[in-house]
């Protein structure tokens, strides 16, 4: 692990403090900043909290916002709670794992693209909703899957997808 | 020459040509030459959407017209008399908006939507914080508790516990060290009304969750938020820098000598953190696994400490209640069940949304009059209550009452208050295996009736929807169901079979259908339909053998098409696309 | 916060501020920007508010957010409330009912009657 890491784990823990009950805090901080949760990540964690290397490990896995393996350059969250499978949210589901050619839990290829399930987003008068990275987009159809998958392939730092 | 109609083709476009010539060799054909005009026009409005035509004098615009769909047109429209309903261009329309319910009464969400949620003088000037500072100031604990008790406000969460009581036995256990935690975990699909009272007036549930730490004796307070709802906690902890700014948190607050300091704690997306004893868990740092009960967390909560837990809209009660008094909370409601209570309503009703109304409504206010009816004046079939540990109460009971024992009485409970509206076109096997699927995957491990049951409910489920079903499998999922209820430590495994059990109770013949029959009655499980076509109805225009993606479909052009079932992978576009709804789902 | 006295001062003074002509201002837009709203395209509805006023020079208009009224599906909502008029709810405003929403309403002083919600 390189200084630059345990310099990022120490601030972190730092702003929250070293102690069991950050854990989850520090935990969802390191993995917003890193995209995921990697094993020395999890060894350093427990090293500065003062807690078993297992602990640390068992919260990561527990919480399903917590990743503990690689994901890809734009996470697609979408939940497909009954509220929204009653209004379409199925063809949206089945759209973007056909337009991406990947299942739910799963990370293109090339890395560009991660597909996870979430839990209901409390958005369900707008539904079905799909969280591409932080942002929230309501009243998704299967035939707008192409024109948001877009927007973001377009962004210039992201390169061809 | 006098024509009896006229059809326009607009010339933008290169296809424009050729749909024009499909056109005339139609019309032609079927001898209407004599009665139809076709005539160029430069644009017919909708450039953007070639090739667009106009008949006139009836006035229909078609857009995106193939020469395949041009005859179509003249056979169908021309020749019989029948527009062509899915090549039709209509206007986006400017859609009536309804009239807000003449039924809500705002309690709870009387300042959201009205006041800045980020900036504590608007809460101010809607006489917010004047609740705590008569409380810090001239009310003793237990004249709180009085207050509360002749409220009879019970548990917003789901469970219906007396909150005066809660706070009494919190208030009693003995101990220096206490604390008040705010749910705000709600993970119940199809509730959202937490988040909206967060999101728009969260200086309330902090003045109701100041006044609980006050009547308990609690210096510290936890916000648990899921992390699903970003806003939510960045507007809080907004709301809560504001109120030390001014001193509404923090030592002395209106210099009663009461200090009270108040810290967000975040979720990480686990569904049974909503249980109070797993949410305490995970505020330590734990994984979020409930713990039994007793001890209660009035006795024994957070760090073994005794602890009030409420949910959001209990506590965001709490200042009414305070400010206008308990008698008044009482008159509204019914006999045990008092208040308002705020309902997200979702699913096949024509205006989802959040509304709060007097407890003791009936369903069918809920679902015609908040929610304006099914969507597409379709049939009501069943509304699922209280999140999927709710169950599906039918169409014979519309006229309940809703409050927490006749819910109750149903198979169904109160939950946070969610309604997922279903119609004529849902399965309630197929939603059933969904929620089951649900608390499945949400299921946190610790009791083997819940883990493992769960997933053998499930498997079972899948069997039924894909045609595996077996006689019996009806009494195994009872049978289950009923050991899972009573073998299971917290309200997620207890009340994961319910949509099952109340699915099986109601709409049994639906199940035997699957199992015995191999038929969905909704049409929805796709093992189980079948799409065929009407030789009589078909026009043979083709339409659906391109549009299918597996090449299902064969026929010659002008020709009554077929559908191969063994390749067909029931993804309905066929019908979608058809002009003359000639396929058919068995 | 010391005294009951103190927040009677505080709640004055918001309620000044809450007053147009406290602040010189002739009107007042707010928009919902509860997730809902927000989801269904209010940022870009707000931005294209302020946008809006900023081409057109108009400095006396008040723009500020509030949660969800509850009415999701017509979401962007936008309010509006010019002078002592009462307040307008308007439903489904997207940036390109924007212009002229600001036309009418706040420039000509007649809400756009279609789109009211209530």
């Amino acid at each position: 692990m390189n200084e630059e890491s345990i310099k990022q784990i120490a601030e972190v823990v730092a702003r929250y403090g070293a102690n069991q009950e950050s854990l989850v805090e520090i935990l969802s901080d390191l993995n917003a900043q890193l995209g995921y949760l990697t094993q020395e990540t999890i060894v350093e964690v427990a090293r500065r909290l003062n807690l078993p290397q297992s602990h640390v490990f068992s919260v990561a896995t527990f919480y399903s916002m917590l990743n503990v393996g690689p994901t890809g350059k734009h996470v697609i969250k979408m939940c497909e709670d009954a509220p929204c499978h009653l209004r379409g949210g199925q063809e949206v589901w089945q759209a973007l794992q056909d337009a991406l050619g990947i299942k739910f839990g799963e990370t293109t290829p090339d890395g560009q693209w991660t597909l996870q399930a979430t839990s209901c987003l409390g958005l369900c008068a707008v539904g079905p909703v799909v969280v591409v990275d932080d942002e929230v987009i309501g009243h998704v159809t299967a035939e707008r899957i192409p024109e948001i998958l877009a927007r973001y392939r377009d962004e210039p730092s992201g390169g061809a997808a | 020459m006098t024509y009896r109609a006229q059809v326009l083709v607009g010339s933008a476009g290169e296809k424009a040509p050729a749909v024009e010539q499909a056109l005339l060799g139609k019309i032609k054909e079927l001898h209407l030459d004599q009665e139809i005009q076709v005539l160029e026009a430069s644009t017919l409005g909708h450039p953007e959407q070639p090739v667009e035509i106009a008949v006139y004098p009836d006035g229909v615009h078609y857009v995106n017209v193939t020469p395949a769909d041009a005859e179509v047109i003249v056979t169908e429209h021309l020749y019989k008399g029948r527009p062509v309903e899915p090549l039709r261009y209509r206007e986006p329309q400017v859609e009536p908006l309804p009239a807000p319910s003449t039924k809500e009464v705002r309690v709870v969400l009387r300042n959201v939507g009205k006041i800045d949620p980020e900036n504590i003088d608007d809460y101010i000037a809607e006489d917010g914080y004047q609740a705590l500072a008569k409380v810090l100031t001239e009310m003793k604990p237990e004249e709180v508790i009085a207050e509360m008790k002749a409220s009879g406000l019970r548990g917003r969460g789901g469970a219906g516990f007396p909150t005066w009581l809660k706070w009494q036995f919190a208030r009693n256990s003995p101990g220096d060290e206490k604390y008040v935690v705010c749910n705000g975990d709600e993970g119940d699909p199809g509730a959202f009304m937490n988040r909206r009272v967060l999101e728009g007036d969260p200086h309330a549930v902090i003045e109701g969750m100041i006044i609980a730490a006050y009547v308990i004796g609690a210096h510290q307070g936890y916000f648990y938020v899921r992390a699903e709802y970003p806003i939510a906690i960045r507007t809080l902890r907004v709301a809560i820098k504001q109120a030390r700014e001014y001193g509404l948190l923090g030592k002395d607050i209106f210099g009663s000598g009461f200090d009270f300091d108040l810290e967000v704690r975040m979720g990480a997306g686990a569904f049974v953190c909503g249980e109070e004893t797993a949410l305490m868990r995970s505020i330590e740092g734990e994984r979020g696994m409930p713990t039994t009960r007793p001890p209660f967390p009035a006795v024994s909560g957070l760090w073994g400490k005794p602890t009030n837990i409420n949910n959001v809209e209990t506590y965001a009660n709490v200042p009414q209640i305070i400010m206008r008094g308990g008698q008044w909370f009482a008159s509204m409601g019914t006999e045990k069940s008092k208040g308002t209570k705020t309902f997200a309503i979702a699913g096949k009703v024509k205006r989802t949304g959040l509304i709060e109304v007097p407890l003791g409504i009936t369903v069918r206010e809920v679902v015609y009059d908040v929610g304006g009816g099914i969507l597409d004046d379709k049939k009501f079939k069943a509304v699922q209550t209280g999140g999927p540990m709710g169950g599906c109460i039918p169409e014979q009971f519309l006229d309940l009452p809703v409050d927490y024992e006749t819910l109750a009485s149903v198979g169904s409970i109160m939950g946070s208050g969610g309604f997922v509206v279903m119609d004529e076109d849902t399965c309630m096997v197929d939603i059933a295996r969904f929620f089951m699927e649900f608390v499945q995957d949400e299921s946190c491990g610790k009791c083997t009736p819940c883990r493992v049951g769960t997933r053998r409910m499930l498997e079972i489920l899948t069997d039924i929807t894909e045609g595996r079903g077996q006689p019996g499998d009806i009494e195994r999922l009872e049978k289950l169901g009923e050991y899972i209820k009573k073998g299971s430590l917290c309200g997620l495994g207890q009340g994961a079979p319910n949509p099952v059990l109340s699915t099986i109770k109601f709409f049994r013949e639906e199940y035997e259908a699957h199992i015995n029959d191999k038929k969905c009655p909704a049409k929805v499980c796709r093992a189980l339909i079948e799409y065929t076509i009407e030789a009589e109805e078909c026009i043979g225009c083709t339409r659906c053998a391109r549009n299918c993606p597996v090449d299902a479909i064969t026929g010659k052009a002008r020709e009554p098409h077929v559908i191969d079932p063994t390749v067909c992978i029931r993804c309905g576009i066929c019908q979608q696309v058809c002009p003359v709804g000639a396929v058919h789902v068995e | 916060m010391k005294s009951l006295a103190e927040l009677q001062k505080i709640k004055e003074r918001a309620l000044q501020r809450k007053r147009l002509g406290g602040q010189n201002a002739r009107a007042r837009i707010i928009v919902g920007m509860g997730t809902c709203g927000i989801a269904a395209g209010a940022r870009d509805t707000m931005t294209a508010i302020l946008k809006e006023l900023e081409q057109r020079h108009i400095e006396d208009v008040i723009v500020t957010q509030t949660g969800c009224i509850g009415l999701c599906e017509y979401e962007p909502i936008v309010q509006v409330q010019v002078g002592s008029e009462e307040l307008v709810t308007y439903g489904k405003i997207d940036t390109a009912r924007v212009p002229e929403l600001i036309t009418k309403h706040i420039q000509g002083g007649e809400p756009v009657a279609e789109w009211i919600v209530k």
